[in-house]
């Protein structure tokens, strides 16, 4: 059997091999988010930072026990975060917590009904955070031109929304996904609304560096099982996208021969 | 302790207690200690936390060296899931 090869998927200059990139939200508890993302093949895993909560038990168990900075690219996000400047300060906090990692992701959001990037508040904040030194995946709307606008800035990954977060809604805006990728030159990643397999793949066959999700697999009834499909559709897309997919017809082709036929 | 009200308006003594928000609470924390000291009491030191003091990151080599005082803005955070 041939042994298929692929361009390294890069991030800030560093090369991994799995393009799904997960989320460490929502399971019912440490052990399942672990087993999880081990089972996804995911390198690199975001995680959220908010306040200690005081009155808790100081030896109960932290995520980052669970998913080790030695074993994981991590990837803290400003989720809940509404304006650039609260979105600067938590990426300051990650990057103090993490000893100086500086691999953020940014998203800053419009409201908490359809937690829509507000692009204004992000381009703003990505400006201040690449002037700091951070190296920026930025979380954004699927208008090409702001996407185009933040790589010219300096982010080394634009990670437009298939849906709304956690929505599960797939990939609502193809065509716009399929120009982005056209016209950049950092990766670009499908991060947001992913809800199965097939929208994972589909992102891939668009043309897309990766995948990043989170509900998806933690809102699965087995998350381990669908954490399993995301890794398997992440490389089935890839393959796909690579391979070039047939050109399509308006009328059927047989793919057996009419030669030797008995009725012939 | 007990303290007369407007006690906060004088100097601090090791012995008296200053008002600080912790995490968007009030914490009333004895006077003269540091921010490594407030981690400690909390017991969180060692812990994987970072420390942000009115608004400036205060680095964990810098704890020890960084005095509290009254009214600062104190911010300790962890990681938690998210996605």
């Amino acid at each position: 059997m041939t042994q298929l090869t692929d361009t390294p998927f890069t991030i800030a200059g560093r090369d991994f091999s799995s393009r799904l990139l997960v989320g460490t939200g929502k399971y019912k508890d440490f052990t399942e988010t672990g087993a999880a993302i081990a089972q996804s093949g995911a390198e690199i895993v975001t995680f959220a930072v908010r306040r200690t909560n005081l009155g808790q038990d100081a030896d109960a168990p932290n995520l980052l026990d669970v998913i080790s900075p030695r074993q994981y690219t991590l990837l803290p996000n400003t989720a809940g975060c509404y304006n650039a400047k609260d979105a600067v300060r938590t990426c300051r906090l990650a990057r103090e917590l993490l000893d100086g990692h500086n691999l953020v992701k940014l998203e800053v959001l419009g409201d908490d009904h359809t937690l829509y990037p507000n692009v204004v508040e992000t381009l703003k904040a990505a400006e201040t955070l690449l002037a700091d030194g951070f190296d920026v995946m930025v979380y954004t709307s699927d208008d090409p031109i702001v996407a185009r606008e933040l790589e010219a800035m300096g982010c080394c990954a634009i990670m437009p929304l298939g849906s709304l977060i956690g929505s599960g809604h797939g990939i609502q805006n193809p065509h716009n996904v399929r120009l982005i990728v056209e016209q950049s030159s950092v990766p670009v990643l499908v991060d947001a609304g992913i809800g199965t397999a097939s929208d994972a793949a589909m992102a891939m066959e668009l043309g897309c560096d990766g995948v990043l999700l989170n509900s998806a697999i933690a809102h699965a009834r087995d998350p381990l099982r669908m954490a399993n499909a995301m890794k398997l559709a992440v490389e089935a897309g890839r393959d796909a996208f690579l391979a070039g997919r047939m050109p399509r017809r308006q009328s059927a082709d047989p793919s057996s021969p009419f030669a030797g036929r008995i009725n012939g | 302790m007990p303290h007369p009200p407007g006690c906060l308006l004088f100097m601090s003594t090791p012995n008296e207690s200053i008002q600080l928000t912790l995490n968007g609470e009030p914490y009333a924390m004895t006077a003269g200690l540091t921010a490594a000291d407030l981690v400690e009491q909390l017991g969180l030191g060692g812990r994987r936390i970072a420390v942000e003091i009115n608004e400036q990151i205060v680095p964990k080599s810098q704890l020890a060296a960084t005095p509290l005082g009254a009214g600062d803005q104190i911010e300790v955070v962890h990681a938690i899931g998210g996605g």
